[in-house]
């Protein structure tokens, strides 16, 4: 078993998996990872990761617990680096730039990277209040009437107005959690992202609400890019356009074993651990 | 093999007895709430006679005279309005100061300080403050405030000193209530784009903020009855004078109180008594007060 680690990790050192699988567009790849590996103090998470996110598609990564997707999934906006003694090696590129060079600022990057959470996490303010939040502290000036129209066009956009229009000034914690979820994407959207990252947003949420946020991604894909955390594989294959599968390697860290169209990860995978995986088999 | 084993160790069925072993274990559990029955009683007693003592002595002395008049020779003309304005003017400098201060302090230490031996060792120095003797306080505060800053024995040095008393207990309730808020609401704010003194100031203030300022009333609260570090700081026991300005010297309630109950007439010691039941009266409100507030925001969630 180490053998064949060794092998696939050589292979890797010349040639990133993405290119080497040949499955993305590369004209049309809007972040990127180089060799990324991101540690917590001395501990590997994540080892050696190299996969390209197209544009308006929506990708997802799948794999046991704690094989680092939602460490993953975090370092492509820069968000690990709340956790103190996180610290990233390698590159994500985002439209060409290195978002881990020394003169790129977070916060700007979590702007145009936004993130959905497993549990829906609103403010304790009122469901207006949840929008206009982000457009305020990103320096946005306007008159209120753009501004209400700002956060009936992101309600919309997230299928919660309907539900919404007439308590926008409730408190947003009031709703229940499919409909919380739902205002965490609106309050995601309202600042114009262009990558939306959710970590498992929907195993927090009954089925019906599970199926309202994966109709509610397909829409949005026309205008983000997607990068989903799923454990649940009918979730992966239902909505996701490429799936990146992850393991555990011996020394803890996690790695991508395969990267391809979700079609093919679910009908016809190339490595027999990816092929267990999403038939039940194992995790 | 496990559970043979455990069977051994009890009596076979056919022997045991139900009376025996539960009535011995019972009497022990009956004797332990016995026990604590009995100290609750006590420390409730003591209470309720003080109380009583305090009520029955002092609520014939407390009439509108009392509470408009400065002190006297005289037990029947001594009031308490010098000490009721030096208590308020003392604490608004106290939680004027002390206040922002040790919120800052608590958001820095919660928010921004990284974990290392010399955070740590703030911590732990704040903690041992909050647990020095009250005395010590007025002894810093005469070697700072009155000496050094040549503030004398003002009412200005007097609530800076109780602001200093009271910093240690202000940072550790803020930074417990700045702790309980949940994480993914900062989270929340970094993910769309928020930087972290927007996270701090917009979203995890607001929602600490009933325990902040409920953790600060207790703390004004506590200042309020200190007597030992104004007393240390020389502040007066005896003034027929408000205060011009916050230079001038002052009285505050307990110092009033300690004054009167120390003097040799009888009718003095109920006088006492009328100023501690509203000493009393003025703690129970901020208590209350404290209460109502943390309710009320509380409801926003």
């Amino acid at each position: 078993m180490p053998v064949l680690i060794n092998v696939t990790q050589k292979e890797r050192e010349t040639e990133p998996i993405s290119e080497e699988m040949g499955v993305v567009d590369r004209a049309n790849v809007v972040l990127e990872t180089q060799r990324l590996s991101v540690f917590y103090g001395n501990f590997k998470a994540i080892h050696d990761v190299n996969l390209s996110f197209q544009k308006n598609k929506i990708t997802a990564l799948i794999g046991p617990s704690g094989c680092g997707k939602s460490t993953l999934l975090r370092a492509l906006n820069r968000m690990n680096e709340l956790v103190p003694s996180a610290r990233a090696e390698g590159a994500v590129l985002y439209r060409g730039h290195n978002l881990y060079a020394p003169n790129v600022d977070p916060v700007e990057v979590r702007r145009r990277i936004g993130m959905v959470f497993q549990k829906p996490n609103p403010f304790p303010k009122s469901i207006y209040e949840n929008i206009a939040f982000g457009l305020r502290i990103n320096g946005w000036k306007g008159s209120k009437a753009e501004m209400d129209d700002i956060v009936e066009r992101s309600l919309r956009r997230a299928a919660l107005w309907d539900e919404v229009k007439d308590k926008l000034k409730q408190l947003g914690t009031s709703l229940s959690g499919g409909q919380q979820q739902r205002l965490c994407i609106a309050r995601a959207i309202a600042v114009e992202p262009e990558v939306i990252l959710m970590d498992e947003p929907c195993s927090a949420l009954d089925p019906i609400a599970t199926l309202k946020i994966e109709e509610l991604m397909i829409e949005l894909v026309k205008q983000y890019t997607i990068i989903i955390v799923t454990h649940n594989m009918q979730q992966a294959a239902r909505v996701s356009d490429y799936t990146a599968m992850m393991m555990m390697r011996p020394d803890r860290s996690g790695e991508v074993i395969e990267f391809d169209t979700t079609e093919t990860i679910f009908t016809k995978p190339k490595d027999k651990r990816t092929e267990d995986y999403v038939s039940g088999r194992f995790g | 093999m496990a559970t043979s084993e455990i069977r051994r160790n009890f009596a076979p069925a056919e022997d045991m007895s139900f009376d025996a072993i539960q009535g011995s274990r019972r009497l022990k559990g009956m004797l332990l709430v016995a026990f604590s029955i009995l100290a609750l009683a006590v420390g409730v007693g003591m209470v309720l006679t003080l109380l009583i003592d305090v009520l029955v002595r002092g609520l014939p002395w407390l009439d509108w005279q009392f509470l408009t008049s400065f002190d006297s020779r005289f037990p029947e003309r001594a009031g308490i309005l010098a000490a009721m304005v030096g208590t308020a003017l003392t604490i608004v400098i106290t939680v004027i100061v002390s206040l922002p201060v040790g919120i800052m302090s608590a958001i820095y230490l919660e928010e921004y300080a990284r974990d290392n031996w010399f955070t740590r060792l703030i911590e732990i120095n704040i903690a041992n403050l909050a647990a020095v003797p009250s005395i010590i306080y007025g002894l810093l505060g005469l070697a700072v405030f009155v000496r050094f800053f040549g503030l004398n024995r003002s009412i200005l040095a007097g609530g800076l000193t109780l602001a200093l008393l009271v910093l240690p207990i202000i940072i550790v309730v803020s930074r417990e209530a700045i702790r309980s808020v949940p994480n993914g609401i900062r989270q929340a704010a970094y993910g769309i784009g928020a930087t972290q003194w927007q996270t701090v100031w917009h979203q995890v203030l607001p929602v600490a903020l009933p325990g902040i300022l409920t953790g600060n009333i207790l703390a004004a609260s506590r200042a309020i009855g200190e007597t030992a570090p104004l007393v240390t700081l020389g502040a007066l026991t005896f003034i027929p004078f408000l205060p011009k300005d916050l230079l001038d010297r002052f009285t505050v309630l307990p110092i009033v109180i300690f004054n009167w109950s120390s003097k040799p007439q009888r009718e003095f010691h109920d006088v006492a008594a009328a100023a501690i039941i509203v000493l009393l009266g003025i703690l129970l409100l901020i208590n209350l007060l404290a209460i109502v507030l943390r309710q009320r925001l509380r409801k926003q969630f």
